[in-house]
């Protein structure tokens, strides 16, 4: 019975000190529940957020830009279709083997070999390893061949940038090639929308329009497992094009301005006189945009960079050049409307001027003899303007010539490289370089020579001002969202003022004080081209559908030394850094004029025999343009 | 008396079988096949290695179970000691000749299947104990010699399993020891010295520790120490936990585990993956098929008419109980991570092996729950 009690008391225990176990244990049981509770429930969006964020994973695709078209709605810069290979190491069974298959199939170089061996080494064997960027479609086909043989092998089908019209645009377009850092940095919406392999506007109204252009990424969402790997793509977010740009320019002209300065340095811009649209904006010699979309071989940067011909410099907007003689109409006009000439004022030339002791010399050695205004513009005397500017001043022809858009940018903040020039008073050379003005300072000129420098689209804003009455227009390369026909912009300009959107104040539109001046100096120009005797008399269409009016320009590089003036050297016999500069500034047709356009030959010689004759092949594809152009004004309307 | 006693001593295989706890079978039944649907889930819903083996071992260990337990009580009574000290043997035997795995030694080949001594230790201990106690009189259980006895019961094996090194069961079988020391009578101010002895040594203890032991404290502190080496696991796994909700992602669709986010899903971390799939309500369920268990076990002790089957039936109650404390503690991170199952959820064979043999003696006290023993 001891036994028995002992043992009685021994589970007594026990089952008390179970009891005390087992309230222990719903305790703890309740406090895991709690806990459980906490995190599914109380917490379940922050761990659901942050499963999410494990598991999900974005790739984002380079942006589609958008497409740039000319006038006529024809794709400058459009978007291409490439074909590129790439390798996935994971799926390859024997990388050297597919190595040397693809070297012999793709021609690769030992380079390209090894960057994609340095490639592989840094990559997830996941990562594609891209081979090639652009494969020619024979390449691509004959991959696809020989894809049963190339394990690991992908051929993708992807879009970069392309130029149609490979350099006749270069200048206007600029180029898109892969950003630096700074680049990123510096455009918000570029360090927003940047992925590895996207390309950026580098220069021109790629680089401008950048933000217009850039569009939106696609976006693939893929679930990954916890090394990264995709498993599979969950959606497919579509990105957006960026914004379509319709820009003033005619590609057929542009076309012509290419292979009329057939691959000499200098530049050729055409304007409508009403609407300020530019026609054509070319700059000789050109390159390929197309070299720089998939990165340019050091050889073909070196040959455009060491043209002596300085092909990447846009000649028409940064180019700076004497005007030469095609700054006469604006002396002439500007002497009339100060009244210190008519038309009945004549000037003898002998052949040179003598001021001051110093030898002021005309183009022609024998003299013009007695000259009026007609004859000295249609013969270019140089002595009839080195009196007229004496007579005139430079501050007053400075002030003409600046409201003609002379020493201001044309285009504004559209091109980066666009140089305001130089059109020099008195004032301005007291600030800039201590000295007090010369009388024979203003002689020169009045024959565009000196300080004074102008840029190709400068003068040939100029042209179209005078061509178009005498009133200011708005040069323009974009069609903007209410574009002004012809009629209209001609109607708003003969009424004097026009409230300007941009600068929102009222512009007086009239350049003149006397239309009559205007009138004056249209028509010494015609009579320059039109007339016997004229400088450019050859060049001339006698045809009233396409005849125009012109002035042609001689701008020398360097001082005329005595003894060479002596020499009269024929063109190939000086060395071709000495030549002088050919222009031609014109406008037409005479009656009824639409057009305008400056032309400049580097170092072409006499503007009469390098630059005029260019503009007679010029106008009348320009004209017959024309009606199709006119067809095209309300094509589309784009909004940027 | 007599009359009970001859009918224990004499009852019939169909007696047996008819004496089973079915609603402790059904439980354990409804367990396996959950276990099997969650290694499903971790073969990625694919019938692969992981469902295979545990499959097998399932149907390997779920008959031996029945096995052990129509043997009488009296029988595992009389065997308690002798299978302790084989167990021990086992674990000497690991120690010189066991196969190493990740820095640890703690398997023998089997040829069969790798065991794992230290997981029998876990119910060896409490066979042994449950023996102790029901053998000694009431009066001597505080007695030195007895308590000297009961240390050296309780330690001898954790020496060799904490040099294995496997720091996690060594807990536990000193918890399941500690639990039936405290059942079978030792006074309460023992505990509370040594509990006091241990906060004091605590520091002495831990510069003891392993350094990778140390880190796993450091990362339990503050698992975004390093998020993605040593506080990964438990990161991650508080991810998939969390954002299973209140229903969960669904079966075979949790992303975590399907996308390899977490680590060890097949063993110690298989409650992240069944969480993450099943949610609150899956989680909460699941805990309810455990408490049905544990108290199935209790309600055996209770009925158990020797004290032996009483403290044993006590014991592994209390030992599934911190089994299942210490393997969710540490998934919700209110615990360092130590290396410890989930009964028969997790993988592993000796951790069911062990589980198995368990729930057997259980069942065979519950089959000859008014057999005394002398």
């Amino acid at each position: 019975m001891i036994k028995s009690n002992s043992g009685i008391r021994k589970t007594d225990v026990i089952n008390r000190r179970m009891f005390l176990i087992g309230a222990a244990k719903v305790v703890v049981l309740v406090g895991i529940i709690a806990r459980l509770f906490s995190l599914q429930i109380n917490e379940n969006k922050k761990y659901l957020t942050l499963s999410d964020k494990n598991r999900i994973r974005e790739w984002r695709l380079p942006p589609v830009r958008g497409n740039i078209v000319d006038y006529f709605g024809n794709v400058i810069a459009g978007n291409l279709k490439v074909y590129q290979l790439h390798i996935i190491p994971e799926q390859v069974e024997n990388f050297n083997y597919l190595l040397v298959r693809l070297k012999i199939l793709l021609n690769l170089s030992e380079k390209r070999i090894a960057r994609i061996n340095k490639l592989k080494a840094e990559l997830k064997p996941w990562d594609s390893i891209i081979v090639s960027e652009n494969l020619s479609w024979s390449q691509f086909v004959k991959i696809n061949n020989y894809l049963y043989d190339l394990v690991g092998v992908k051929p993708v089908m992807t879009i970069s940038r392309n130029y149609p019209f490979n350099d006749v645009y270069t200048h206007v377009l600029g180029y898109v090639s892969q950003p630096n850092e700074q680049e990123i940095l510096e455009n918000e919406t570029i360090q927003e929308r940047f992925v590895p392999g996207m390309k950026i506007g580098k220069l021109g109204l790629e680089r401008r329009l950048e933000n217009h252009l850039i569009g939106t990424n696609a976006i693939q969402r893929y679930e990954v497992n916890a090394y990264g790997k995709r498993i599979n793509q969950l959606e497919h977010q579509k990105g957006e094009q960026g914004s379509k740009i319709r820009l003033t320019v005619d590609t057929e002209i542009q076309k012509a301005c290419g292979e009329l300065l057939n691959e000499e340095a200098g530049s050729i811009s055409v304007m409508d006189i009403y609407t300020g649209d530019i026609i054509a904006m070319y700059s000789s010699p050109s390159y390929n945009p197309n070299l720089f979309l998939f990165g340019i071989s050091q050889d073909e940067w070196q040959l455009i960079r060491n043209n002596p011909l300085k092909p990447l410099i846009n000649k028409t907007l940064s180019g700076l050049y004497s005007p030469g003689s095609t700054i006469k109409p604006i002396v002439a006009l500007s002497a009339l409307e100060n009244k210190v000439i008519d038309t009945k004022f004549k000037v003898k030339c002998t052949g040179k001027m003598e001021l001051y002791g110093q030898t002021f010399h005309c183009w022609k050695e024998k003299g013009h003899g007695w000259v009026s205004l007609k004859n000295a513009m249609k013969q270019s005397c140089d002595t009839y303007f080195y009196e007229v500017s004496r007579l005139l001043g430079v501050d007053r022809l400075n002030i003409t010539a600046e409201k003609f858009g002379l020493g201001k940018k044309v285009l504004g903040d559209y091109f980066d490289t666009e140089k305001k020039g130089l059109f020099p008073n008195t004032k301005w050379k007291k600030n800039n370089l201590g000295k007090g003005w010369v009388l024979g300072e203003t002689l020169i000129t009045g024959i565009g020579q000196g300080y004074i420098q102008t840029t190709p689209l400068q003068l040939c804003m100029m042209t179209a001002q005078i061509a178009n009455g005498g009133f200011t227009i708005k040069p323009k390369i974009i069609v903007d969202s209410n574009p002004i026909s012809y009629e209209d912009a001609k109607q708003s300009m003969e009424s004097g003022l026009l409230f300007d959107t941009d600068s929102e104040e009222l512009l007086d539109k009239k350049l003149f004080k006397n239309q009559q001046n205007i009138k004056i100096v249209q028509e010494a120009m015609f009579a320059s081209t039109n007339e016997r005797f004229g400088t450019s008399y050859k060049s001339r269409i006698d045809d009233p559908k396409y005849q125009f009016a012109g002035k042609t320009g001689t701008a020398q590089v360097k001082r005329i030394s005595k003894r060479e003036r002596e020499l009269d050297l024929e063109l190939e016999q000086i060395p071709y850094k000495d030549r002088d500069h050919a222009l031609y500034i014109a406008y037409g047709p005479y009656v009824n004029p639409r057009y305008a356009l400056s032309i400049i030959v580097e170092h072409g010689g006499s503007g009469s025999k390098a630059a005029a004759p260019i503009a007679k092949k010029l106008f009348k594809l320009i004209i017959d343009r024309h009606d199709l152009r006119n067809k095209q004004s309300n094509f589309e309307r784009i909004t940027i | 008396m007599f009359q009970h006693h001859r009918l224990n001593s004499e009852i019939t295989l169909f007696q047996k079988i008819k004496n089973l706890d079915y609603i402790l079978l059904v439980s354990v039944i409804l367990l396996s096949v959950l276990s099997l649907f969650v290694m499903y889930s971790t073969d990625g819903g694919e019938i692969l290695f992981h469902t295979k083996n545990h499959f097998v071992k399932l149907s390997v260990f779920f008959p031996l179970m029945i096995f052990i337990a129509l043997f009488n009580i009296k029988f595992w009574h009389n065997f308690s000691y002798i299978i302790y000290l084989i167990v021990i043997l086992l674990l000497i035997y690991v120690s010189f000749f066991g196969i190493k795995s990740s820095g640890s030694q703690r398997w023998m080949d089997l040829y069969l299947f790798v065991l794992q001594p230290s997981e029998l230790m876990k119910v060896a201990i409490i066979m042994c104990l449950a023996k102790y106690f029901h053998r000694i009189k009431i009066e001597n259980v505080n007695s030195f010699s007895s308590i000297t006895i009961l240390l050296s019961i309780i330690i001898i094996p954790i020496i060799f399993v904490i040099s294995q090194p496997d720091l996690g069961t060594s807990i536990l079988i000193a918890l399941s020891g500690l639990i039936i020391l405290w059942l079978g009578g030792i006074k309460i101010k023992y505990f509370i010295y040594s509990f006091i002895t241990f906060l004091i040594s605590l520091p002495f203890i831990i510069s003891f520790l392993k350094p990778y032991q140390k880190l796993r404290i450091l990362t339990f502190l503050d698992p975004d120490r390093d998020p993605l080496g040593a506080g990964y696991q438990i990161i991650q796994s508080k991810i998939a936990i969390g954002s299973g909700g209140l229903n969960g992602k669904g079966f075979l669709k949790g992303t975590q585990s399907y996308l390899d986010f977490l680590p060890e899903k097949h063993t110690d971390f298989i409650f992240t993956l069944f969480s993450e799939e099943f949610g609150f309500i899956g989680s909460v369920g699941l805990l309810i098929l455990y408490s049905i268990i544990i108290f199935r076990i209790v309600r055996i002790g209770a009925i158990s008419r020797s004290n032996f089957a009483r403290l044993f039936c006590f014991g592994y109650a209390f030992a599934i109980f911190i089994y299942i404390v210490v393997n969710l503690s540490m998934v919700l991170g209110l615990l360092p991570i130590v290396g410890s199952p989930l009964p028969i959820m997790s993988y592993g064979g000796s951790s069911m092996l062990a589980t198995m043999i368990g729930f057997g003696i259980v069942l065979s006290a519950k089959i000859n729950h008014k057999q005394m023993i002398a």
